[in-house]
């Protein structure tokens, strides 16, 4: 009998390339093609400023340049903006960058230029010999400068506002003004970035013996590239490949597509006849990639005796860049998913997106979610405060009961469906997280730490995620001839584990050996229907949608068995790649039924003699049924009504240095609700990863901006990301698995879990070992220090 | 613009030579990946903090692009295309890391085990902060380091079993 693989810790089977330095990276294509070209970009060093003149005249002087493009070089859809992917009726003044700048720049890091030579070196050289006139025009730098709007960052745009958006559940402000208890609160949360520890890179070969071209891309979605270059090159679809190789980690900026280079690669390709490739390097992806997370929010809430949400008033500001290319995903998302596990009687959030001159703002690992928690968060921690209760006391009272599900919260998601609940028991995970962080236990802990000298905090914050986003992925399930399965789906992998835990659903699903299942990811050639990796979406969808066309091969494989074997369907069983007639020895490989399930004229191997039209077949009929294929395979989608909602609490102790201010992490614990879980191994990663994305963006890393726009940390040395010394030495993980009835696997996405809480955990851990309100994220040992100065004259507040 | 002269340069790499010609100031991690075609050294920064594109240099570890190709002639470089048994079999690091989990996008991975592999010779029996510290120089973004730390201790385990098998052997 095979073991069951669905929910086993099973080793992954990527690591073997990796760890034996086997991977391939876009920057590792095409290293012996002799004709390889390399790319470099001329970046605006200017946050605002008017575009006067460009003069390349001194680049094809340099030995090894091939060529230059600037946007007067570029015509049709190339010279128009790049896409606004997600257009949305509130984004009033959507704006979008051209492939290479037109007339002005926006932010510090903009294209204006892009220069081919024979290795990267070179191209570098000639970038530097790029001459540009600029006229400087005011640059309008965080979200304070965008609101007063004494300068615009386009012209065309009133007020810096991008978009605003309303949405109300009941009436928040009459609840709370007839509200017996009500509470204001200012809370901001800074820039941060993904900064996966590969850039963005794209290579491209155009075949003339074939009309075809051949995009590799560092993306989360292959599909989506396809489709912008297909488009922007005025190629036909079917002349476009994309694959995407392995990628060096991605978090949510490679989502965003194309990049201005994504476009250029090929276009290079095809116009030299040769493959280009662009590589970016470190301060490219600080300055020219995506950011995220800046908001600033404001809140007052009216709640009863016991600390009920009566109402919530939300309002925010988010900053979203230099331009709007992923539209208003980010804070669309803060809006909807602040709510959290939570149930407000009376719900208003309202929003306002604002251009600012610095890099763009797509979705980073949580996209809005890590604000939105933090808001949510806050306000309980306020709220417990104000009433002298223990903040998970208040926290039970505001909780969706597990048997109100499915809820409805009566607002619109980020997908566009309704924001409904599908399931959850957030009272069973609060036990969990007390229970695991010794939450009861902790002030006899803090009397003992004050006895010597030592100060210490504890806090909890809950969240709510809503993954697994339509619309769609499918996947094609393929038995070869030697048993062997191969099976695509068509979004992408940044480190997930996708060949395994997706081999572990065929194994079990088919019946057949993990070892002889093989995945292939975001290769446009093997499945063109995909959406991409984001959300934390591929699990819930491709992992749906290959056990379903799984299930199809299974029921193909029955059905030519049954004949093969004169048994009835009803009787066979599959078990390590082989059919078999329940309760006798009778049985057959998948292998022959793969054999059998395509009629041949020619055989080639042993095997296929078994299918040539002497062999097999009645002589009366077709050989292919008029209702069936050849081939033993099936391809199937999924596409679901709406997102599966996984949950979950993270509570920190931290302790905080009495003279330097300095953060201490003592005990991390995390209950994660994300349904079935298909690899445990997989899915503790995940978390681990996210919660030290987490302690980066709550206590170290931050956009260091100043006023005229430049970015002062665009390095490992200046950007802070937590090494292994900065993370929590452990971190206490419990599961709770509340499957999703929304899929046939009941599983709900995992990916984003671990970072969402952290700026709301870490904030109420300083918080409760300090004695004064934290309400700007993230903080350092000098911020802490500063407000504890400011805070020296105020009495101690009783908790 | 004048020529770029070129250099004649004989690197040895995990025990092969490798001839290249490459101007003064190609970086070494740039002449292993595309001259040598060992593309298993990343390169994560290009300024030396995050680790990714560590080699051993003499068996010291050395963040190849703080290094030129024209300064390692003389050296013994190893690069994680290097670290597997003579077999083909993972070495105890590599093994390690597949046990624990150490790795997710593979990115750093190849800075990590070239690291972990000189650290555990300068420091065959290390405590967990011990480990933690061995690889406090190298940033990854996806595991959040614990499964890493363990892997540093899973590797020195495997190491002793090696050793008391061939002792009894």
């Amino acid at each position: 009998m095979t073991t069951k693989m669905f929910g086993a810790k099973v080793p992954r089977v990527e690591d073997q390339r990796f760890l034996r330095g086997q991977g391939r990276y876009v920057d590792d294509l095409l290293t012996d093609d002799p004709r390889l070209l390399h790319s470099a970009v001329l970046r605006s060093p200017h946050a605002h400023a008017r575009i006067v003149d460009i003069d390349v005249s001194d680049v094809l002087d340099v030995e090894g340049v091939v060529a230059v493009w600037t946007w007067d070089d570029l015509t049709g859809p190339m010279a128009e903006p790049l896409p606004l992917l997600i257009p949305h009726p509130a984004l009033t003044h959507g704006r979008t960058q051209y492939a290479l700048a037109k007339d002005e720049v926006n932010y510090v890091g903009e294209a204006i230029a892009f220069v081919v030579a024979v290795d990267r070196y070179v191209a570098e050289d000639a970038v530097s010999r790029i001459r540009v006139d600029y006229e400087y025009l005011e640059p309008v730098v965080g979200i304070p400068a965008a609101r007063a709007a004494k300068h615009a960052v386009h012209a065309d745009v009133p007020d810096n506002v991008g978009a605003r958006m309303e949405q109300e559940n009941g009436d928040a402000r009459a609840a709370i003004a007839a509200a017996p208890h009500v509470l204001t609160l200012d809370l901001d949360v800074e820039r941060s970035a993904c900064t996966p520890m590969e850039g963005r890179g794209t290579v491209a070969r155009w075949d003339p013996d074939t009309s075809r071209l051949t995009v590799w891309s560092s993306t989360q979605t292959s599909t989506g590239v396809r489709g912008c270059v297909a488009a922007k090159l005025g190629l036909d679809l079917a002349k476009v490949d994309v694959v995407t190789p392995d990628v060096g980690g991605g978090f949510g900026v490679k989502i965003n597509h194309p990049w201005p280079e994504e476009l250029l690669v090929p276009l290079a390709a095809m116009t030299l006849g040769r493959p280009v490739k662009f590589t970016e390097d470190r301060r490219e992806h600080f300055i020219s990639s995506a950011h995220e997370r800046a908001q600033h929010h404001h809140v007052e809430v009216g709640f009863d005796d016991d600390g009920r949400v009566l109402g919530l008033d939300v309002e925010f500001w988010h900053d979203h860049g230099a331009y709007t290319p992923y539209g208003l995903i980010v804070p669309i998302i803060t809006s909807t998913q602040l709510l959290g596990p939570y149930k407000p009687a009376n719900y208003r959030v309202a929003f306002e997106s604002l251009y600012t001159n610095t890099v763009i703002v797509t979705p980073y690992r949580g996209a809005g979610r890590p604000q939105g928690c933090f808001v949510m968060e806050r306000t309980m921690d306020a709220i417990s405060t104000y009433l002298g209760k223990d903040r998970t006391e208040v926290r039970a009272t505001n909780f969706i009961q597990p048997d109100e599900f499915p809820y409805e919260h009566g607002l619109v998601f980020q997908d566009g469906r309704e924001l409904t609940y599908d399931s959850g028991d957030y009272p069973a995970s609060l036990v969990k997280l007390k229970e695991l962080v010794g939450w009861d236990e902790f002030e006899e802990f803090r009397a003992e730490m004050a006895a010597q000298g030592r100060k210490v905090g504890i806090g909890l914050a809950c969240y709510v995620e809503g993954t697994g986003v339509g619309p769609y992925e499918g996947a094609h399930v393929h038995i070869e001839t030697s048993g062997r399965v191969k099976v695509a789906t068509g979004l992408t992998t940044q480190g997930q584990g996708h060949q395994t835990a997706f081999a572990q659903i065929v194994a079990d699903t088919l019946g057949v050996r993990f070892e002889d299942v093989e995945i292939t990811t975001g290769d446009t050639r093997r499945m063109p229907y995909a959406v991409g990796t984001f959300a934390s979406r591929a699990a819930v969808m491709s992992g749906s949608a290959i056990h379903l066309a799984a299930l199809r091969a299974k029921e193909k494989a029955l059905r030519i068995a049954a004949e093969a074997l004169e048994a009835s369907e009803d009787d066979l069983e599959i078990a390590d790649g082989v059919v078999s007639v329940r309760g006798t020895d009778a049985s057959i490989d998948l292998g022959t039924v793969a054999v059998l399930s395509n009629p041949l004229r020619y055989a080639f191997d042993e095997a296929s003699k078994a299918a040539t039209q002497f062999s097999i077949g009645d002589p009366g009929k077709p050989p292919v049924a008029e209702d069936d294929e050849p081939g033993l395979e099936g391809k199937d989608f999924y596409s679901p009504p709406r997102s599966t909602f996984a949950n979950g609490m993270h509570a920190v102790i931290v302790e905080t240095d009495p003279d330097t201010a300095e953060i201490r992490i003592l005990k991390y614990a995390v209950v994660h609700d994300c349904g079935n879980l298909i690899n445990p191994m997989i899915v503790e990663g995940q978390i681990h990863g996210g919660v030290a994305q987490g302690v980066g963006g709550a206590l170290y890393e931050r956009m260091a901006y100043d006023e005229s726009g430049q970015l002062l940390n665009a390095s490992f040395m200046d950007f802070l990301m937590p090494y292994a010394t900065e993370v929590p030495t452990s971190i206490d993980i419990d599961h709770l698995e509340t499957p999703s009835p929304l899929n046939p696997l009941g599983i709900k996405g995992a990916g984003e879990a671990g970072v969402i809480p952290s700026a709301a955990v870490f904030a109420a851990a300083i918080e409760d070992a300090e004695g004064f309100p934290i309400t700007s994220m993230p903080i350092s040992p000098s911020e802490l220090f500063e407000l504890r100065l400011a805070h020296a004259d105020e009495p101690h507040p009783t908790v | 613009m004048t020529t770029e002269q070129l250099h004649e340069v004989r690197l040895h790499v995990n025990g092969s030579v490798h001839e290249v010609r490459v101007p003064a100031r190609r970086l070494l991690s740039d002449a292993l990946r595309h001259d040598c075609g060992l593309t298993g050294t990343h390169v994560g920064c290009e300024h030396g903090v995050c680790g990714a594109c560590t080699v051993l240099v003499d068996g010291a570890p050395m963040r190849s692009c703080l290094m030129l190709a024209v300064s390692a002639v003389d050296a013994e470089i190893t690069t994680v295309e290097g670290l597997t048994e003579e077999d083909g079999s993972l070495s105890p690091v590599q093994q390690a890391f597949s046990d624990c989990h150490g790795l997710q996008c593979g990115f750093c991975t190849p800075g990590f085990l070239t690291t972990i592999t000189a650290g555990l010779r300068e420091t065959p029996d290390p405590t967990e902060d011990e480990a933690r510290e061995m690889i406090a120089g190298n940033l990854c973004r996806c595991t959040g380091y614990q499964n890493i730390v363990k892997s540093v201790l899973r590797a020195r385990e495997i190491q002793a079993e090696i050793q008391g098998e061939r002792s009894r052997s």
